[in-house]
């Protein structure tokens, strides 16, 4: 008894010893990993409170010196955000509420109701998820044109909303998880496909639709050529359309400038992932990749 | 194939109470798909046929499309531009797929049941949220030839500064570094989900048999892994094919001598700078043929290396 009291302890704390080491070893890999995915976002907020003459003389330096705030105030004036922004929230509120009620249509319709040709259809839909956007980039330009939505957000919004094979598989893989049994009950009571729909299918499937919503708002939001081809106005612009002009006209020595514009572009949208970030990294955990 | 998996169930097997909805049903089922089935054949079939179309004329945006032929795609199949961005494009593929996986997979193993995870998948993500845009805007700083790497390379190491994004062969390498970059946080979340489902004894049993974390990681975590790592390989591949955005703003279009020249870059370049509507269509279905071809040698190669279980 007494020597396997003294034996055990050496041989755990060995043990532990080491696990410990081996745990510190891997929480000190992954924290340097990880300050490199954030460094360039530390950089870019203490550089856009820098003025010119430090950025010419010590690039280097850490710390600005002095603080300059002026360069906020000026990117925010050169270029209309405020509009740049009140046009990226209204597109993207629309895109993501639109692509939520046709994707669950379809796939309610996908999935529980036989209709001719529905195989067929969805086989279509299988095969175009494979087309690169950018194989269309051209012909849909013209077709835009032709409806005359160049230069105009329906152009973002509706075809944004009207086709998403991977929210309708999405949509559709939850559906088909929903007990029959349910629907069933609520027919008997003499309920509409609509009201089955509306009052059964889409409150089972809320939680498993938050995360098309969080993907489709991401696509919607961070969205870049199709709003570099089809607006013109800056009026117009999105927050990333906006901010891409913002080189061209502006990139230069000042580079404080460039990055306080920048950071008015990022801020918001990384608070707003702080907010969220479980679920926003939960979505895009279960269901793979929303194409990007 | 997929025709037949998901072939219905006989008709009789459907449940009593619903036969009474049948005649009306039909009309329900078109009008439920109908906004995505018609967004499908406006948007994106009728468009996906008139590039066919398109590809087989010469056509600069006004008037009507001249049909002549195969020039458009002989002219391109012999394009030293086309070529460069073939190259470039694969190049972008074949660097970052297997590296930024490889990373990724590392991460996701040591974050694997670690304390703190959600805090260091907040700073692993974080480029995951930002539009390119932005990311491409920061990094363009970082890299200036006058900016804080190459000031911090020259002091370190003595050397003269270096102009990351200005010379034609190092932009193509910045590129694909700041892809590997910021395409972590993806990678990482769903390699994490993938190991989830490595059940913990199967490491024990492997650490009994005496196998060091070296080798459990190569003999054990990665066979297993490998139906996501070829998933995620075809996913990457075909989204590294289609890069645009971080060419179109870091290098600025498409850098020195069209150094990073991209496939998705040469449509645009061909159809909205130059206003070559049919070559730039010509281009657009090369890319698809493209993007099928590498999906198939992938299918193809998956029957050989990725390990099933059961």
């Amino acid at each position: 008894m007494t020597t396997t009291t003294v034996d055990s302890p050496p041989k755990t704390t060995k043990t532990s010893g080491r696990k410990i080491l081996g745990i510190g070893a891997k929480h000190l890999v992954i924290l340097v990993a990880g300050l490199i995915m954030v460094a360039p976002f530390i950089w870019m907020l203490l550089t856009s409170f820098k003025g010119l003459p430090q950025l010419l003389q010590d690039p280097l330096s850490l710390l600005p010196k002095p603080w300059v705030f002026t360069n906020f105030a000026d990117a925010w004036n050169a270029l209309p955000f405020a509009r740049a922004y009140f046009n990226s929230i209204y597109i993207t509120v629309l895109i993501v509420a639109g692509t939520l009620l046709t994707t669950t249509m379809a796939a309610y319709g996908f999935a529980r109701i036989p209709f001719k040709g529905s195989r067929a259809l969805f086989v279509v839909f299988l095969a175009m998820q494979m087309v690169p956007k950018q194989v269309t980039l051209v012909p849909f330009y013209f077709l835009m044109a032709k409806i005359g939505w160049i230069d105009s957000h329906l152009a973002l919004i509706v075809p944004a909303v009207m086709v998403n094979p991977f929210g309708v598989f999405l949509a559709r893989q939850f559906i088909m998880s929903v007990p029959i049994e349910l629907e069933e009950a609520a027919m008997i009571d003499g309920a509409s496909r609509w009201r089955i729909y509306w009052q059964v299918i889409l409150p089972t499937i809320r939680p498993g639709m938050g995360a098309l919503a969080i993907i489709t708002a991401l696509d919607a939001w961070n969205s870049f050529l199709l709003p570099l081809i089809l607006l013109n106005s800056t009026d117009l612009f999105t927050v990333p359309l906006l901010l891409s002009q913002f080189q061209g006209q502006y990139g230069g020595m000042n580079y404080g400038l460039v990055m306080a514009a920048t950071a008015v572009s990022v801020v918001p949208m990384l608070i707003a992932f702080l907010v969220g970030q479980r679920q926003i990294i939960n979505s895009l955990a279960t269901s793979g990749l929303g194409g990007r | 194939m997929s025709a037949a998996a998901i072939r219905p169930a006989p008709p009789t097997a459907a449940p009593p109470a619903r036969k009474s909805w049948r005649a009306g049903d039909r009309r329900w089922g078109m009008l439920f798909v109908a906004p995505q089935a018609i967004g499908m054949l406006l948007f994106t079939l009728i468009p996906f046929v008139f590039a066919f179309v398109l590809a087989f004329t010469e056509w600069n945006g006004f008037g009507l499309p001249r049909y002549i032929g195969f020039d458009n795609f002989r002219d391109q199949l012999t394009s030293p531009l086309l070529g460069r961005s073939i190259i470039n494009t694969l190049i972008i593929a074949v660097i970052t797929v297997p590296i930024g996986l490889f990373l990724a997979i590392l991460v996701a193993t040591a974050l694997n049941k670690i304390k703190g995870r959600p805090f260091y998948m907040v700073l692993f993500f974080t480029p995951v949220v930002t539009s390119t845009v932005a990311i491409a805007l920061i990094w363009q700083q970082i890299l200036r030839p006058d900016g804080v790497l190459s000031d911090f390379m020259s002091r370190t190491l003595g050397i003269p500064q270096i102009d990351w994004l200005g010379d034609p062969r190092l932009a193509l390498l910045a590129v694909c570094a700041v892809t590997i970059w910021s395409s972590m946080g993806l990678n990482i979340v769903i390699f994490m989900a993938g190991l989830q489902n490595v059940s913990p004894s199967v490491l024990e049993a492997a650490a009994i048999d005496g196998a060091g974390p070296v080798s459990r990681f190569f003999k054990v975590i990665l066979p297993l892994l490998s139906p996501i790592i070829f998933y995620q390989s075809v996913v990457a591949f075909i989204s590294s094919l289609q890069t645009f955005d971080l060419v179109f703003i870091l290098v600025k279009n498409a850098g020195p001598d069209n150094a990073t020249r991209t496939i998705v870059y040469h449509i645009y370049d061909l159809g909205f700078a130059k206003s070559q509507f049919g070559i730039s269509s010509a281009a657009s279905i090369i890319l698809l043929l493209l993007t099928l071809l590498i999906t198939a040698l992938q299918f193809a190669a998956q029957k050989r290396f990725v390990h099933y279980e059961g």
